[in-house]
């Protein structure tokens, strides 16, 4: 069965999904991922969402759980760019994905989870001095 | 009787064409609807000539009861031109049916003139005139409506165009002025384009300005909140500002929960946010120098 990759960067972890999300693919993801964050002890998520083209709600409400169960093991998780299609069915879904923090690009993304985690960030294309 | 009155209609225009010409130019120069302002006399003169040169082929099939048949065919089409011509120069819809309705007089005469011995087919003759002219009259005033619609259609697809413009302020920082009253489809527009230019631009600050909205109601709240969420998904901050103080009493007597959204009075204010957020400053020359 086809699996997501998961890929790890130090002490983060990188989810970039790639293909249309169906069903058993996400569940297989959130298991995976939870999986991999208490073998590993990552410190932050990043899921990297930019060529996700159709969501639905049941592959919006995995997604925000997730994002929460990461949350819950104690790693900071950064969902990142978000398509503006997808996030007007999202929105019109009512499922906002409260409390799951967001990055316009992976670059951004891995800023936010560097500032939260205290680490200074080095590198990246605007990266402020 | 050996003449039917159809046959005498077609039999007159044929005849006196030219009389009935100068006649009809005479009584809409009386009318009023000359309108050397919109249109030049010659015009009017060439499009008199052209209706009449074709109402007399058509009155040749004799059928006086259906403007809708085949036969009335280059007529309806002489007149749509006409009637949307007008109403582009900016003539009224009466002006434009009066056209038509003034070659009544002239046709009466003639047919006064031509049958003075036979009052049964004179009234049938100007029953069977007046019916058909009626016709045409409205068919004008039905394409004058048409072309009407069209142009008010054509402006709300440009309003709509215009008005959703957004702004680059700064490096990472988008506005979006918002001018008018919001209805859905406006606002789905408003939402794709805003949304397209934060991927677009990579912008991380986005300023709803709604200075230019002049009521909002749970249903324009509703779509703010669902717009700052969309664009918080994307990555993006939101910041509404230009909230005058009887809309912010309204949003307070609707009972609308913005306590989400950083919400300033005005757009300077909202900026300096949007500055602080991106880390930037801006600093006064004469102070730096001093």
């Amino acid at each position: 069965m086809e699996r997501i990759p998961i890929l790890q960067m130090g002490q983060f972890l990188l989810v970039t999904i790639q293909v249309d999300m169906h069903d058993r693919l996400a569940l297989a993801l959130q298991d995976d991922l939870t999986d991999r964050i208490v073998k590993t002890s990552a410190s932050g998520v990043l899921i990297d969402i930019s060529s996700l083209e159709i969501v639905d709600s049941f592959i919006g409400r995995v997604l925000g759980n997730i994002a929460t169960v990461s949350q819950l093991l104690g790693t900071e998780t950064v969902i990142v760019g978000m398509q503006p299609a997808i996030a007007i069915t999202l929105v019109e879904l009512g499922l906002s994905l409260s409390g799951v923090r967001t990055a316009a690009n992976i670059d951004a993304g891995m800023r936010l989870l560097q500032i939260s985690l205290g680490a200074p960030f080095h590198g990246g294309l605007d990266a402020n001095p | 009787m050996s003449l039917s009155s159809t046959s005498k209609i077609a039999d007159l225009l044929e005849k006196n064409e030219t009389e009935l010409l100068r006649n009809w130019l005479t009584e809409l120069e009386a009318s009023g609807l000359r309108r050397d302002d919109l249109m030049r006399s010659t015009e009017l003169n060439q499009q008199c000539h052209e209706f009449l040169r074709m109402f007399r082929s058509a009155a040749q099939h004799e059928n006086f009861s259906d403007v809708q048949a085949p036969e009335w065919g280059s007529v309806r089409q002489l007149l749509t031109d006409i009637s949307r011509d007008r109403a582009q120069q900016g003539f009224t819809s009466s002006e434009v049916a009066t056209f038509i309705f003034s070659f009544k007089k002239p046709l009466f005469d003639q047919l006064k003139r031509e049958l003075a011995q036979q009052n049964d087919l004179l009234v049938e003759s100007i029953w069977t005139v007046t019916d058909v002219l009626d016709q045409l009259g409205l068919w004008t005033t039905e394409v004058f409506q048409q072309a009407r619609e069209k142009v008010i259609l054509r402006q709300q697809q440009e309003l709509l165009e215009l008005s959703t413009p957004v702004v680059k302020l700064w490096e990472g920082i988008l506005a979006l002025p918002m001018i008018g009253t919001l209805d859905s489809a406006r606002t789905q527009v408003v939402m794709e384009t805003l949304l397209q230019q934060i991927v677009e631009t990579g912008s991380q600050v986005v300023i709803i300005d709604i200075t230019g909205v002049p009521t909002v109601d749970t249903l324009v709240a509703q779509y703010l909140l669902k717009t700052v969420e969309a664009a918080r998904l994307m990555g993006t901050d939101c910041i509404i500002s230009g909230i005058r103080p009887q809309i912010a009493q309204t949003i307070v007597h609707l009972g609308l929960d913005l306590s989400g959204v950083i919400t300033k009075a005005t757009l300077a204010d909202a900026f300096a946010i949007a500055l602080k957020k991106r880390q930037l400053t801006i600093v006064s020359k004469a102070s730096q120098s001093v």
